[in-house]
């Protein structure tokens, strides 16, 4: 069946011409996935395969690059370059520094 | 390391302005950025100063690129000629990168309107003209410019003549496309530059013609 | 192994896209399989991205091509001109010949 990122000829409302500018973490995602690439740590085809892999609401919970730093994530522990365990903890470690 | 994400308050930045935060937390995913960026570092994989970089760079790239290459195709036919035939190695006469895609150039004439979709995912001339718009990559586009491209042209407030042809492409691999509109009557003995400055991003995708002077 | 696998249609040769749904990575639309086409060029031969998803070589690359199909073969309601197209890049291993069906 038909994957819910393929999108061509499914029924959908008018375009919006929206846009917005970019916030830093934004390109910071963008620049990480362009400097992982290059480097040969990752592939777009690694990244578009996560996130078609992040489920059919993925489009409707998630903003395209909150899409990319969790399919980001996952091919980088995929590939072994990054632990759960590590990045766990550094995820703790991060929202301490918010509140601490 | 502290984290950083308030920083991008202080940029005096020439092009689009950061947008804040909402508030001041970081979301699950901002964190998971931060995490990962932090950890890359640690291991050595890239810098602070590269993903900076990379950055600035990106932030460099606008839709101004592409429409010299427009301009440019407008007032030398052997050029155009040299573009429709290898993208690439035409783009690189203007000091523009090759890019990391083979670049497809297609052309509007009298007969036909080019219009350009991805409809798997966001696939763009990013080197040529910097970021994609939310709306290039929103469900709306992605499922209707294949399959209903005149009604999604006329949202976009584009009226082509009777008897126009349209074509659609639908970047699913390798090839990333760049079309060239028309150039609009009233410009005859225009320079390049000011050329340039009329061609507008929506137009290299293929949404709408440049408008005239 | 060849690094390359060898082009199988030229330019102005009838397809017809396969009608098959694997699970995985793959870059041929869902709206375009089984429809009929004609090659509009050979684009140059790649890795697989199918393969290359799963952190795999992609080897050998796969020729690539455009293929331009009429909108009313694509789509049973579309509204526009009987001349009206649409090309979209499909890779080799997806295209059967059409020849005369």
């Amino acid at each position: 069946m038909r994957s819910h990122h393929d999108m061509g000829g499914l029924m959908a409302g008018p375009v919006v011409a929206d846009e917005h500018d970019y916030a830093l973490w934004e390109k910071r995602v963008d620049a990480l996935l362009v400097l992982l690439s290059n480097k040969g740590l990752i592939t777009v085809d690694e990244l578009r395969r996560n996130i078609e892999g992040l489920g059919a609401d993925a489009y409707e919970r998630m903003s395209y690059y909150e899409r990319w730093i969790a399919a980001i994530a996952q091919s980088l522990l995929q590939r072994g370059v990054l632990t759960v365990d590590e990045l766990g903890r550094r995820l703790q470690a991060v929202s301490a520094r918010e509140h601490g | 390391m502290a984290h950083d994400h308030h920083d991008h308050h202080g940029h005096g930045h020439p092009h689009a302005p950061h947008r804040p935060d909402l508030d001041d937390t970081l979301t699950y995913w901002q964190a998971l950025e931060v995490a990962v960026r932090e950890l890359l570092i640690e291991h050595g994989h890239v810098s602070a100063d590269e993903v900076r970089r990379q950055v600035e760079d990106m932030d460099n790239r606008t839709p101004a690129q592409g429409a010299r290459v427009v301009a440019r195709a407008w007032v030398d036919a052997a050029f155009k000629a040299r573009l429709l035939a290898d993208g690439n190695a035409a783009v690189t006469e203007l000091g523009l990168e090759r890019g990391p895609y083979k670049l497809v150039v297609v052309e509007n004439d009298a007969r036909q309107h080019n219009m350009v979709v991805c409809t798997l995912c966001s696939c763009y001339p990013r080197w040529l003209l910097g970021l994609p718009p939310d709306w290039y990559k929103s469900r709306a586009y992605r499922s209707r410019a294949v399959h209903e491209p005149r009604a999604v042209l006329a949202e976009f407030g584009t009226e082509l003549a009777p008897g126009t042809v349209v074509r659609v492409h639908d970047s699913t691999a390798d090839m990333r496309y760049l079309v060239l509109p028309r150039r609009p009557p009233g410009t005859d003995g225009w320079s390049e530059e000011r050329l340039a400055g009329l061609v507008t991003r929506d137009a290299m995708v293929g949404v709408c013609e440049v408008t005239p002077p | 192994m060849a690094d390359e696998i060898a082009c199988a249609f030229a330019p102005g040769a009838p397809v017809r896209v396969r009608a098959a749904a694997p699970p995985g990575h793959v870059r041929t639309p869902w709206y375009i399989r089984g429809k009929r086409g004609v090659i509009e060029r050979l684009c140059g031969s790649f890795r697989n991205p199918e393969e290359l998803a799963y952190t795999r070589s992609g080897l050998p690359k796969v020729p690539l091509y455009r293929v331009r199909f009429d909108q009313h073969e694509v789509w049973p309601d579309y509204a526009g001109p009987a001349d009206d197209t649409l090309d979209v890049e499909i890779y080799q291993h997806w295209l059967d010949p059409a020849g005369g069906d």
